[in-house]
Formats: C-alpha cells, sequence, structure tokens
C-alpha cells in the first residue's frame, strides 16, 4: 500500500452563528468567528489516497484524473465563494473546518473511483488543522 | 462523525541534557554539544491533536477558546521562556524532547476533558521531531 498526497489552496468566507442559540450564545460559543459579515481564510486542503502500486504504470493512481476531480469538486465549488451563501452542504450546517474537511470528503469520496481516500487534512491558519478519515 | 482537530503552537526554552550518574566523558559522549554546561536553547513547536465527534450544533470537536486556554495555562506558561532543567517535570529526568513530549502529554491529558487528547507532536527544530500518543 502506497499513499499519495496532493494538496491545493483556495479562498472562502464563513461566519459561524446557530439560529436556535441566541445572539448572546452565539458570541460566547463561536467569539468573532460570528460576525454575520463574514470573514475568510486562505485554505490549504491535502487529500491523501492510498493503493497498491500498479505495475504498468508505476502510479498508485493517475495524478491529472485527482486534480481533475479536486478542480471539479472541490475548487469549482469552494474556491473564492461564500461557505454559508454558495455551498449548499451549509444551508443548514456551519462550515467549521471539521464540517468543511468532512464536505470535501464526501464531495471526493463519491467521484474517486481510482484509488481509496485515505485523508481529507484542511488547514484553515498555518497553526489549526483538521483531518478527517471517514470515520463515523 | 468523528474528526482530529491539530492546533500549533511555538514556545521558547532552554535545557541542557546531562546525567549526573554519568562521568563527565561518558556524558560528553552520549550527549554531545547538547551537553554544554551552560545549556542552550531551543524554538519548540508544539502541535496538539484531539478528536472526537463534531457537534451537530457548533460544527465543532472542542471550542478552540478552551483548548488554546488550557494549552496556555498548563504548557505555555509552565515552559515559554524557562529552563527546562529548573522544571519540577525535569528534577529527576533528562529534559530531552522526547521527554518533553511525555510530558506535555500527560499535563494535558489531567487537564483538558472537552475531546480526546490523541497526540502530542513537537518539533526541536526544522529537523527533528517527536510523538507521544500515550502508551
Amino acid at each position: 500500500m502506497v499513499y499519495l498526497t496532493r494538496k491545493c489552496e483556495f479562498s472562502a468566507s464563513h461566519y459561524y452563528h446557530n439560529p436556535e442559540f441566541t445572539e448572546e450564545d452565539n458570541r460566547r460559543i463561536f467569539g468573532k468567528c460570528a460576525n454575520l459579515n463574514g470573514h475568510g481564510h486562505n485554505y490549504t486542503l491535502e487529500v491523501t489516497v492510498k493503493g497498491s502500486v500498479d505495475p504498468k504504470t508505476g502510479f498508485v493512481v493517475d495524478l491529472k484524473q485527482l486534480k481533475d476531480i479536486l478542480d471539479r469538486e472541490v475548487m469549482d465549488a469552494l474556491d473564492h465563494r461564500h461557505l454559508n451563501k454558495e455551498v449548499p452542504e451549509f444551508a443548514h450546517q456551519i462550515p467549521t473546518t471539521e464540517n468543511l474537511a468532512i464536505a470535501i470528503w464526501k464531495r471526493l469520496e463519491s467521484h474517486l473511483k481510482i484509488a481509496m481516500l485515505h485523508r481529507v487534512r484542511l488547514y484553515e491558519l498555518p497553526d489549526l488543522f483538521v483531518d478527517f478519515y471517514g470515520e463515523p | 462523525m468523528k474528526a482530529h482537530l491539530t492546533r500549533r503552537y511555538i514556545f521558547s526554552a532552554s535545557h541542557r541534557l546531562h546525567r549526573d550518574d554519568l562521568s563527565e566523558a561518558e556524558n560528553l559522549d552520549v550527549y554531545g554539544k547538547c551537553n554544554n554546561p551552560h545549556g542552550h536553547g531551543h524554538n519548540y513547536a508544539l502541535e496538539v491533536t484531539v478528536s472526537g465527534q463534531v457537534d451537530p450544533r457548533t460544527g465543532m470537536v472542542c471550542n478552540l477558546v478552551d483548548l488554546d486556554s488550557t494549552v496556555q495555562q498548563k504548557i505555555l506558561a509552565r515552559f515559554d521562556h524557562m529552563n527546562l532543567n529548573l522544571s519540577p517535570e525535569f528534577a529527576a529526568q533528562v529534559p530531552t524532547t522526547e521527554n518533553l513530549s511525555v510530558a506535555i502529554f500527560d499535563i494535558l491529558k489531567q487537564n483538558f476533558s472537552a475531546a480526546h487528547l490523541e497526540k502530542v507532536r513537537l518539533e526541536e527544530t526544522g529537523k527533528n521531531s517527536f510523538e507521544y500518543c500515550g502508551n
């Protein structure tokens, strides 16, 4: 088994707000992230796939195919978008980095026929990242 | 859904790797330049990984403010800009980064319960890093 990781970067805006909470609770729990005017991040995404090395090509996965899926399912959908307003997963879910990593996993999993998804690592900041391994 | 969250912190500290029960020559042999009697220092980068179910109401594994506050009070206040050899944790053991990783993990395990502590990763320099998962 060999693991291959592809990195890409996207920028998006968001805010954290749960309409079931009072305004006071939203501010207490989410702090500055509760500002309804939103704010943004440069996200760095690392997608790791795993598989056996194909003896004919020497590849775990055709990187071109992986890049095309990442461009279509992640970059086109998320880059320079407002996560709360433009990404369907966050119509009723808070776009935290945890939920965004899970959403990216689900977007990739259903399209990734060429190798097995191992991990989605999403950096919100250089000193803050989330790993999701598809665990329930 | 279970997710892992990692937060990175920086602190600076000095240390000297030395054992009183070894001779001067043996200390030099085992610890090399790290045995310099006057000590030396590092900028340590600490990565703390916690895991748990993502709370559907908040979208979070745990509130980052709580993790930051625990690490600030229990780790950074204790070790940042300190001489590790004088810290109670190293009264009876050598402050290698291996031992420091274990000490940090144990302190966090006792003081942070908002999510499961998965791992402590400690970079001593850009080239050396150590990981401890509690066993």
